[in-house]
C-alpha cells in the first residue's frame, strides 16, 4: 500500500532537506565533499540516500544556521509529492488539496537551531494527510449495535455502490465479523436486479448459517428490506444487513430505487463500499452517493490486489465520514477494521535500514 | 460519453490554443499543461501521461511547420496522433461463420467479465451466430446462476456446474462439448483474480492452455485507476492477452487506466460496456474515438445506429414517401420516437453528431429524453382518428387526452405545437426551397464548419 508515494516522499523530504541546507551557502561555504548536485535522483532510483559523510557535514552545517523556506524552494519539490500521490491513486482535487496544505504548513517556517528540516517537511506532509484522514463523525459499529440491542431494536445496516466493488461480499465477511462477536443477525437479498444476485448471498448465508429474507428477482428492493427488518424485530436479532443492487452514480433511475430502499429501511447506518483500485472515479462515486442518501461511512474492498490506498483519502475527503473496514482477501476471515494511524504509518514509516 | 470529461478537458485545451492570438512557447506549455491535468484525472497512467505530454510538448515546439498548414493546425495534429497512438491499433473483433473462435474472459473480481459474457453473447446470436458459454467459474458463489439467468434470458445455451471445483477440467469439457456442436462462437467465463493470487493466475494459465482459445479478452473496469497498467502486465505476462473490453463506461469514469492496460498488453481495446442493459455493449474504434474526444463528433457510430434501428423497424418506402409529400401524421411522429427509443439513450446519440458532442449538459438531456416519454404516452391516449389527424383535437380532447396519459394540458399543447413545426419543417424541405434557403440550408451549412469544429481555426 501507498509505495509510490512512499518512495516520493522520502525523495521529496530529501530535497527539502536538501533545500535547507543549501540556503545557507552564503554564510558558511559548503563542503567541498558534498555533491549537492547530484542528489535529485532519476525516478526510479533508490529512495533514500545511504547516510554518507557528507551528508552528516551537511547536517551540521544546517544544525547551526538558521534559515526559511522560501515558496520557490517549496515549489521546486513539490512536484515530486504531487506525482507521488497520483501514483497512489489519490484523486486529483484532493491530491491538490494535500499540497496546498503542505506548502502552507513548509512555507515561511523558520528552522530552529536543534530542528531537522527532514522532521519538518515530514511532519508537514503527515499532518496534510491526517488532516483529510480525520473526520468529524466517528462510528464505533459494535457500539451501535449494541445500543440498538440495548433498546430492543435490531440495528439496520445498508450496503450501496457501484457494480462489482464487493458490496455482496463485504456483507457476508462483516456478518461473520458480527457474529463471531454474538449478535444475531439476518441478512436481506434486497438486490433484485442483477441476475443470481439473490443465489450469492444466499450460497453465504448457507456457508455462514444465517437466515436470508428474500423474494423473486425483480422484487420491490425495498420491500424486502422492510421484510428483514421485520423479521428481524419478531425473532429479537440485533443486526439486519442489507445487500443492495450496484448501481451506477448516473443511473437517475436507479439512485431513485435506492433512496427508497433508505426511506424505507431508515437504516442507522449507510455504508457505502468502494473498490480500492478505483482511480479519480472515487471522488465522483463517493459524492453522488452522499448526497443521495448521506454516506455514514465507507468499507474499501481489494486492498490485497497490491491497492495503492489513495482510494481511502479520495473518498474520506469527500464524504466526511471514515473508512471503517478494509478487504483483504477472498475469504471470510479478509476484513480488518481501519485506522487513520494504520495508514499514516503504512506512509511514514521507515524501514529499520534507513535511518 | 464514455470518456465524456476527459473529451470536454481536452476539447477546452485545445479550443484555448485556438483562441490564443500567437501560439508561442508558453501557449504551448500551457496546452500541454491543460492536457497533462485531463489525461490525469482520467486515470491514465501518471509515467504515461508524463512521457506523452513531454513528447507533445517537445514535437510542437521542435517540429518544422508541413506546407501550407498553421502551426495550430499543426499542433492539434500531433495531439491527434499521440492519442490516437494511447488508444492502440484498430483491430475490430471478426468471426468466420461456419468456423469455431474461441474466447477466454479473464480479469480482476468485479470488472464485469460475467455480464461482458451475456452481453457478448447477445452481439453475436443477433447477428447471426451460434454462440455458447461455458462457466469456468468455480469460485464465487452464485457466478454459475448469474449465467445461465442471463443465458435464459436471451436464449443462449450455458455450460457449468455450481458444484465443481475443477475449473480447469470445466472449461475444458465444455469447449469440447460445443466444439462438437459446431458452434460458431464459444465464450469462457473465468473466476476474478489479482496479480498477487500467484496460485490463481497459475489456474488462468492452465484454463488458456487447455481451452487453447483463439483469443483472450482481459476485462478491464472503466473506473480503475494506477493499478491498470501492473495488473493488466501481469495477466499478460501469463496469458497472451489479444484484446481489451472496458466496462462501467455508463457512468463518471473517464477510463483512463483502461488506456493503461491497452499500453501494458499491446492489446487493442474492442469492446465498450455501456450501461446495465444486455444491448449495451459497443464495439470499438479508437480513431473515432479520438475523432469524438475532440469534438468531431462519430458520424459514422451514428448512421450505423440508424440505419440498425431502421432495418429492425421495418420503415415502409410508402411511409416515406406520404411524409415526403408533406402529409406528416401524429402516428409518423410517434413511430420515430420508438425508433429513437430503439437506437438508444438520446445522449448517446446527441454525443455522435460533429459539434454537438462535449457540449450538453446531462441535465438537460435527461429532460428532453424524459419530454420524448411523455410524448409517447400523450400519443397513446389519442384515438387512431386523432393520430391521423391531430387538427380534431379541441379544447375538450385535449382535456381527455391529459387525463387519460396522467399529463396536464400544457404537456399536450406542447407536444402538438412540437407536431406542428415539424410539420411545416418537412414541408419546407420537401418543396425544394427548403435545401436551399430553409432552415436546413443553415444545418448544412453548419456542418462542415462543426466537422473541423472544435478543432478547426
Amino acid at each position: 500500500m501507498f509505495e509510490k508515494l512512499k518512495q516520493k516522499l522520502k525523495r521529496v523530504v530529501e530535497r527539502i532537506s536538501q533545500k535547507a541546507a543549501e540556503a545557507p551557502a552564503e554564510v558558511l561555504p559548503a563542503p567541498p565533499e558534498a555533491p549537492l548536485e547530484a542528489l535529485p535522483a532519476p525516478p526510479k532510483a533508490p529512495e533514500v540516500l545511504p547516510p554518507t559523510k557528507p551528508k552528516v557535514l551537511r547536517r551540521i552545517v544546517t544544525r547551526i544556521t538558521r534559515r526559511e523556506l522560501s515558496p520557490a524552494d517549496v515549489e521546486d519539490v513539490i512536484w515530486e509529492l504531487q506525482v507521488g500521490l497520483l501514483e497512489s491513486d489519490v484523486a486529483v482535487p484532493v491530491a491538490d488539496r494535500i499540497i496546498e496544505r503542505s506548502k502552507e504548513l513548509i512555507t515561511g517556517k523558520k528552522l530552529g537551531l536543534t530542528e531537522d528540516p527532514r522532521e519538518l517537511a515530514e511532519g508537514a506532509l503527515q499532518q496534510a494527510i491526517r488532516e483529510v484522514l480525520t473526520t468529524e463523525k466517528k462510528v464505533d459499529l459494535l457500539e451501535l449495535v449494541k445500543a440498538k440491542r440495548a433498546r430492543g431494536e435490531p440495528a439496520v445496516l445498508v450496503f450501496l455502490g457501484i457494480n462489482g466493488h464487493g458490496k455482496t461480499t463485504t456483507v457476508a465477511k462483516l456478518a461473520k465479523y458480527l457474529a463471531d462477536r454474538g449478535f444475531k443477525l439476518v441478512l436481506a437479498a434486497a438486490d433484485t436486479f442483477r441476475a443470481a444476485g439473490i443465489e450469492q448471498l444466499e450460497i453465504h448465508a448457507e456457508r455462514l448459517g444465517l437466515d436470508v429474507v428474500k423474494q423473486k428477482r425483480g422484487a420491490d428492493a425495498a420491500a424486502v428490506a422492510y421484510d428483514a427488518i421485520a423479521h428481524a424485530k419478531a425473532r429479537g436479532f440485533d443486526v439486519v444487513l442489507v445487500d443492495t443492487a450496484g448501481r451506477m452514480q448516473t443511473d437517475v433511475n436507479l439512485m431513485d430505487e435506492m433512496r427508497k430502499i433508505v426511506r424505507v429501511a431508515k437504516p442507522d447506518l449507510k455504508i457505502f463500499v468502494g473498490d480500492a483500485l478505483t482511480g479519480n472515479d472515487a471522488v465522483e462515486q463517493a459524492s453522488t452517493f452522499d448526497q443521495a442518501v448521506g454516506i455514514d461511512g465507507s468499507i474499501l474492498c481489494k486492498m490485497d490486489a497490491d491497492a495503492r490506498g489513495g482510494a481511502a483519502l479520495s473518498i474520506t475527503y469527500v464524504t466526511g465520514k471514515p473508512i471503517l473496514f478494509l478487504g483483504t482477501g477472498q475469504h471470510y476471515e479478509d476484513l480488518v477494521e481501519f485506522k487513520p494511524e494504520l495508514l499514516l504509518q503504512a506512509i511514514f514509516a521507515e524501514s529499520p535500514a534507513e535511518r | 460519453m464514455v470518456l465524456d470529461t476527459l473529451g470536454r478537458a481536452l476539447h477546452g485545451a485545445l479550443q484555448k490554443l485556438t483562441r490564443a492570438k500567437h501560439v508561442d512557447e508558453q501557449a504551448i506549455k500551457e496546452l500541454v499543461r491543460d492536457i497533462q491535468r485531463a489525461l490525469l484525472q482520467a486515470d491514465v497512467n501518471v509515467q504515461m501521461v508524463l512521457e506523452l505530454t513531454k513528447r507533445i510538448e517537445k514535437r510542437a515546439l521542435e517540429e518544422k511547420l508541413p506546407l501550407g498548414a498553421t502551426r495550430k493546425e499543426h499542433i492539434i495534429r500531433i495531439v491527434y496522433r499521440e492519442l490516437s497512438t494511447l488508444m492502440g491499433r484498430p483491430m475490430p473483433f471478426q468471426l468466420k461463420p461456419g468456423q469455431t473462435t474461441t474466447l477466454l474472459m479473464v480479469g480482476l473480481q468485479g470488472s464485469g467479465k460475467t455480464t461482458s459474457v451475456a452481453k457478448l453473447a447477445t452481439y453475436f446470436k443477433k447477428r447471426g451466430f451460434r454462440v455458447g458459454v461455458v462457466c469456468a467459474d468455480t469460485f464465487r458463489p452464485g457466478a454459475y446462476e448469474q449465467l445461465s439467468q442471463l443465458g435464459q434470458q436471451v436464449g443462449i445455451e450455458v455450460l457449468g456446474d455450481p458444484k465443481a471445483k475443477n475449473s480447469i477440467k470445466l472449461a475444458k469439457e465444455g469447449v469440447e462439448r460445443f466444439g462438437k456442436g459446431r458452434f460458431e462462437l464459444i465464450i469462457v467465463d473465468s473466476a476474478g483474480r489479482h496479480r498477487k493470487e500467484e496460485a490463481l493466475m497459475e489456474e488462468m494459465r492452465q484454463i488458456a492452455k487447455v481451452v487453447s482459445p483463439d483469443e483472450i479478452m482481459l476485462v478491464v473496469d472503466g473506473t480503475i485507476g494506477q493499478q491498470a497498467r501492473d495488473q493488466a502486465a501481469a495477466f499478460k505476462a501469463t496469458t497472451d492477452i489479444g484484446s481489451i473490453l472496458v466496462t462501467k463506461l455508463d457512468g463518471t469514469a473517464k477510463g483512463g487506466g483502461a488506456l493503461s492496460a491497452v499500453a501494458a498488453t499491446g492489446a487493442p481495446i474492442k469492446f465498450i460496456g455501456v450501461g446495465e442493459h444486455i444491448d449495451d455493449l459497443e464495439p470499438f474504434v479508437p480513431e473515432r474515438f479520438v475523432a469524438r474526444l475532440l469534438g468531431m463528433g462519430d458520424i459514422e457510430t451514428l448512421l450505423k445506429r440508424i440505419e440498425e434501428a431502421a432495418r429492425a423497424e421495418e420503415v415502409k418506402p410508402a411511409d416515406m414517401r406520404a411524409i415526403m409529400a408533406g402529409k406528416l401524421t401524429l402516428r409518423d411522429v410517434y413511430e420515430q420516437l420508438e425508433m429513437i427509443g430503439k437506437m438508444g439513450p438520446l445522449k448517446k446519440l446527441m454525443q455522435m453528431i460533429p459539434g454537438v458532442g462535449v457540449a450538453l449538459p446531462d441535465e438537460q438531456m435527461r429532460v428532453g429524453e424524459e419530454k420524448l416519454k411523455r410524448f409517447k404516452v400523450i400519443m397513446q391516449s389519442m384515438t387512431p382518428q386523432e393520430l391521423e389527424d391531430p387538427k380534431l383535437l379541441n379544447v375538450s380532447r385535449i382535456r381527455r387526452v391529459a387525463r387519460g396519459s396522467g399529463t396536464s394540458e400544457a404537456d399536450v399543447r406542447e407536444l402538438l405545437k412540437q407536431y406542428e413545426l415539424m410539420r411545416k419543417f418537412i414541408k419546407t424541405m420537401v418543396k425544394g426551397r427548403g435545401v436551399k434557403r430553409g432552415p436546413l440550408a443553415k444545418l448544412l451549412k453548419q456542418m462542415p464548419k462543426d466537422f473541423q469544429g472544435g478543432v478547426g481555426s
